[in-house]
């Protein structure tokens, strides 16, 4: 379909500014725009239809089962966007004083403590933007805990386990730690050998999911708490995972000294098709004095934030974090009170049900009952057929559903990473499991159809390699032809990393 | 009955523990180490019905005094401009709200679309070839940018002007401390930066970042900035705020290497500080440098046009400790809010509501007839010199139902009697009268 751009013609326009015949002061000559932007001039009507195609060729959860593994795709509540959008929130200035906002630090000292409670950890921060800022400044919390203790020069490693998100080992860099990998056992636990062979006296901290993405939480745990410890190095929860255990488990017990919270996968802000999403971060009481200004603390009956904070890291994103995906998460969490950990129950049991219907058609690399999700291979399907992991995906999308999360994580081939939710029907289940089921059969019958899907989408299977090699990121306007820029050329770096 | 929003019947719990072959949810859980196990109840609140919760969370933000209760002219960074009507319908599409990262392009052609055409916008406002598709806020788009400009360059100093909004420079020298930066500071001098002074800073230096219009209100001599930090081997990166850029020069247009901002004042509400989106808009050349998610556009196997994430070898999912960021999670919702305020704007409305928001700050100076701090032109936003200190007067201006502004005091040691008070199109004359009619009460 037809860009905004394509739609625009000069003259036309929707929004109208309001006018009060002030004199306008003139910009200085060397400061004014020669050239107007080129935005769209399309009338409202025109804006409102582009905009509903645009969603008609999107799936959200609203649409249908979205079992994208890791990603926690579970039913976002309308009463929380109702709550979101009152006047006294929408409206507030987030540099009004303290005085006159007393109602928003309430709400966020009150989810600082339902955290702390969630995570058994007493302190907690939310100020991060997302799970990646979250594992960031708690990186950051390490460095200054050792600082501190005048042991920051001399632990300059972190350790990830092989099965991490890929932003745990980016997360490591840009905090200027070096990066040490630790493998996964036979039956899906960190590697206890090859990890005690890796801590020593440079460790800063391990950074581990748990459950992992394999789904499966690490029967380990508290052996591996116990060789950090020993080694005076910290553990970092990261909190990707912690839609299985809410209630049942909680980090700071499990010995994790600082954990992050994503709010948009356990706690149900919406994903807006990539974000927003927040990354508060719970710790321990000595990390507390690091954590980011400001911080809102409780005087009395009074609520404010805290600006003299001498031992912190210092402000990680502008005002006191996301607000809006505090209110949401605020009210998600109020729907179900202490009954919690029926969400996380209900979360186990709609994974393992699907496992179990699965596993005798997908090979299962990791033979236990999983958590919240879990990883199934189509090396099968490979090996027998041709037919990958990817020719699965996109014919789920024939069966209106959203594929799994691919070849993630890395340690299992043709991975098809599965995370139901809590909040999907036994008969969402069974539709999955029968689509599943038939796309095998359909592998040996008839691959090609595999092969070429999806089939009933507003587009076949996209080019990806070419999208990369002749790069167009924005509308080359037609009188841009002949000027194109070096990302419009044909590229050959990214021939070398497909 | 099952609690907030569950759908299992105890029938279908049953079923399904018996197709797993275990006798209860406990038995699931046995993979969990006995000594971490949770026994007791969460001590949280207690669960709410809905209209409780919405009758709960009514009375929370009834505590706070908004814009709607308060005249007010607070700014600085965050700005209370006209969101179109358009842009909370089309934004409350579930299809929109509820979709993840559009990893699997053909279930998600419509949001690829939409970010496609919001780098188009984003490079169209700033001059620049490639924008990504949002970052987390105006402020860690700037320490995207000392990372992205020490990578090209490898040096590791930063020029930070100190005009640029406090909290981004927060940011970034939180950020710097792992990135390897020394982050070096640029003294105002009478409200704008000095070329010369920021010249002889830049030297060795990767960027230099300042604000246009800059956090005292002031218009900077930007294209004179960017020839001081290129001469000096650095890379000119400006904060811009999108709303100006109707009328102000586009950043590319004057040799700037990027352009970032926070994308707040167009299409998203003050929201207490978010979510927002930052912006980051680049020249070719770093394209293979930017943080975060770009959209590309291909075609699919029958030749049609589509859009797909691309470039991402430099991410982490793929590139893990060598990627270009740790970024993942962004702020699309917000840039598509921006988006659709842009499309409802276009060209001449961007325009106009730069020409109404500089007219009411011309207004809005004469009628309050205080000295200005500074002696330069002005876009929305303007400092001036209170005769008692700033957060007396606030106070007293407030308890008469007008926030006046923001006390440059609380950042800018020495400016306890300055005030900035900014307009955006949605204050009227007759409020401006109001204001001024306050401070005249206030400050005698």
């Amino acid at each position: 379909m037809d860009l905004i751009f394509e739609k625009s013609r000069p003259g036309r326009r929707a929004g109208r500014v309001p006018d009060y015949g002030l004199p306008v002061p003139e910009v200085p000559a060397e400061l004014r725009r020669a050239t107007p932007p080129r935005l769209p001039e399309v009338a409202e009507s025109e804006i409102v239809r582009h905009f509903t195609a645009l969603a008609d060729r999107t799936f959200g959860i609203d649409t249908g089962f979205y079992p994208l593994g890791s990603c926690t795709m579970k039913h976002n509540p309308r009463v929380d966007e109702r709550v979101a959008r009152l006047p006294g929130f929408r409206d507030l200035h987030p540099l009004q004083e303290d005085d006159g906002a007393q109602g928003a630090l309430e709400i966020e000292w009150r989810l600082q403590q339902i955290l702390a409670e969630i995570a058994g950890l007493p302190a907690v921060t939310l100020q991060p933007a997302a799970g990646s800022q979250g594992e960031l400044t708690g990186l950051m919390l390490v460095r200054a805990y050792f600082d501190d203790r005048g042991e920051g020069d001399r632990r300059d490693t972190v350790v990830t386990a092989d099965t991490a998100h890929g932003t745990n080992p980016a997360s490591v860099t840009m905090a200027g730690y070096k990066l040490e990998k630790v493998e996964t056992d036979a039956r899906g636990n960190l590697d206890l050998a090859d990890l005690r062979a890796k801590v020593d006296g440079r460790t800063a901290a391990l950074m581990l999911t748990n459950p992992s993405t394999l789904g499966l939480f690490d029967e380990g745990i508290e052996e591996v708490a116990r060789i950090f410890h020993d080694a005076g190095a910290l553990l970092y929860y990261d909190g990707a995972n912690l839609n299985a255990v809410v209630g049942r488990s909680r980090p700071g017990d499990m010995g994790f000294d600082i954990v992050h919270f994503n709010l948009h996968k356990t706690f149900s802000q919406p994903h807006g098709g990539g974000g927003p999403g927040a990354g508060p971060v719970a710790v321990r009481a000595d990390i507390e004095p690091f954590l980011p200004s400001p911080q809102v603390v409780r005087d009395g009956g009074r609520f404010r934030l805290d600006h003299e904070r001498p031992k912190s890291i210092g402000r990680v994103r502008g005002y006191s974090g996301p607000f809006g995906v505090f209110v949401r998460s605020y009210a998600f969490i109020l729907a179900y009170g202490p009954a919690l950990r029926e969400m996380s129950d209900a979360a186990v049991l709609n994974a393992n049900y699907v496992l179990a219907r699965l596993k005798d058609v997908y090979e299962l690399p990791y033979d236990r009952l999983c958590m919240h999700e879990f990883v199934l291979s189509a090396r099968n399907l490979k090996r027998d057929y041709g037919i990958t992991a990817l020719d699965v995906a996109k014919r789920l999308m024939d069966y209106g559903i959203h594929p799994p999360t691919i070849y993630f994580p890395l340690v299992v081939p043709e991975a098809l990473m599965i995370e139901p939710t809590e909040t999907e029907p036994k008969e969402r289940l069974d539709a999955f499991v029968d689509a599943m089921r038939r796309i095998a059969e359909e592998a040996a019958e008839s691959p090609e159809l595999l092969r070429e899907a999806p089939h009933r989408r507003p587009v076949r299977r996209l080019d990806e390699v070419r999208a990369a090699k002749q790069l167009v990121v924005r509308y080359l306007f037609d009188d841009s032809v002949g000027a194109a820029p070096e990302s419009a050329r044909a590229d050959s770096s990214a021939r070398a990393n497909p | 009955m099952s609690a907030g929003y569950l759908s299992l019947t105890d029938a279908d719990r049953e079923e399904m523990l018996a197709a797993i072959g275990v006798s209860s949810v406990d038995e699931l859980y046995e993979q969990v180490p006995e000594g971490v196990r949770f026994t007791r109840e969460l001590d949280v609140p207690p669960a709410l019905p809905e209209a409780a919760l919405v009758r709960h969370l009514e009375e929370l933000a009834a505590r706070n005094v908004h814009g709607g209760v308060e005249l007010s002219f607070l700014g600085a960074g965050i700005y209370d401009h006209y969101v179109p009507a358009v842009v909370d319908v089309l934004l409350s599409r579930g299809e929109f709200l509820t979709a993840y990262t559009p990893y699997q392009p053909e279930m998600s052609q419509g949001v690829l679309q939409a970010i496609f055409e919001y780098q188009t916008a984003i490079c169209e406002l700033t001059g620049m070839d490639v924008s990504n598709a949002s970052g987390y806020d105006g402020c860690t788009v700037a320490a995207d940018a000392c990372f992205v400009a020490k990578h090209a360059s490898d040096r590791s100093k930063v020029v930070l002007a100190e005009t640029l909004n406090p909290q981004v420079r927060q940011v970034v020298k939180t950020y710097a401390r792992g990135f390897g930066l020394e982050v070096v500071e640029v003294a105002h001098d009478g409200g704008t930066t000095d070329p010369d002074r920021l010249a002889a800073a830049a030297n060795d230096a990767a960027a230099v970042i300042f604000q246009q219009p800059n956090f005292l209100g002031c218009l900077e001599p930007a294209p004179e900035l960017a020839r001081a930090a290129a001469e000096a081997g650095a890379r000119p990166v400006v904060h811009v705020d999108l709303v100006s850029l109707g009328l102000l020069e586009a950043p590319g247009a004057y040799g700037c290497a990027m352009a970032i901002g926070e994308g707040q004042s167009v299409g998203c509400p003050p929201l207490y500080g978010g979510p927002h989106y930052g912006f980051f808009a680049a020249k070719d050349e770093f394209v293979r440098r930017m943080p975060g998610r770009i959209v590309g556009e291909t075609v699919d196997t029958g030749g049609e046009r589509g859009f797909v994430l691309t470039l991402q070898t430099r991410e982490q999912h793929i590139r893990r400790e060598k990627a270009t960021s740790n970024i993942t999670t962004n702020q699309t919702l917000l840039a598509l809010a921006g988006l659709v305020t842009l499309a409802w704007l276009g060209p001449q409305g961007l325009r106009e509501v730069g020409e109404t928001c500089t007219a009411l700050a011309g207004y809005a100076k004469e009628q309050l007839g205080l000295p200005l701090a500074f002696d330069r032109p002005t876009f929305k936003e303007f400092a001036v010199r209170l005769p008692l200190p700033a957060r007396d007067v606030i106070r007293e201006a407030r308890a008469r139902g007008v926030h006046p502004g923001y006390p440059v005091g609380r950042d800018y040691p020495g400016m306890d009697d300055v005030l900035l008070v900014a307009l955006t199109e949605k204050r009227t004359p007759a409020d401006i009268d109001r204001l001024a009619e306050v401070l005249h009460e206030v400050c005698g």
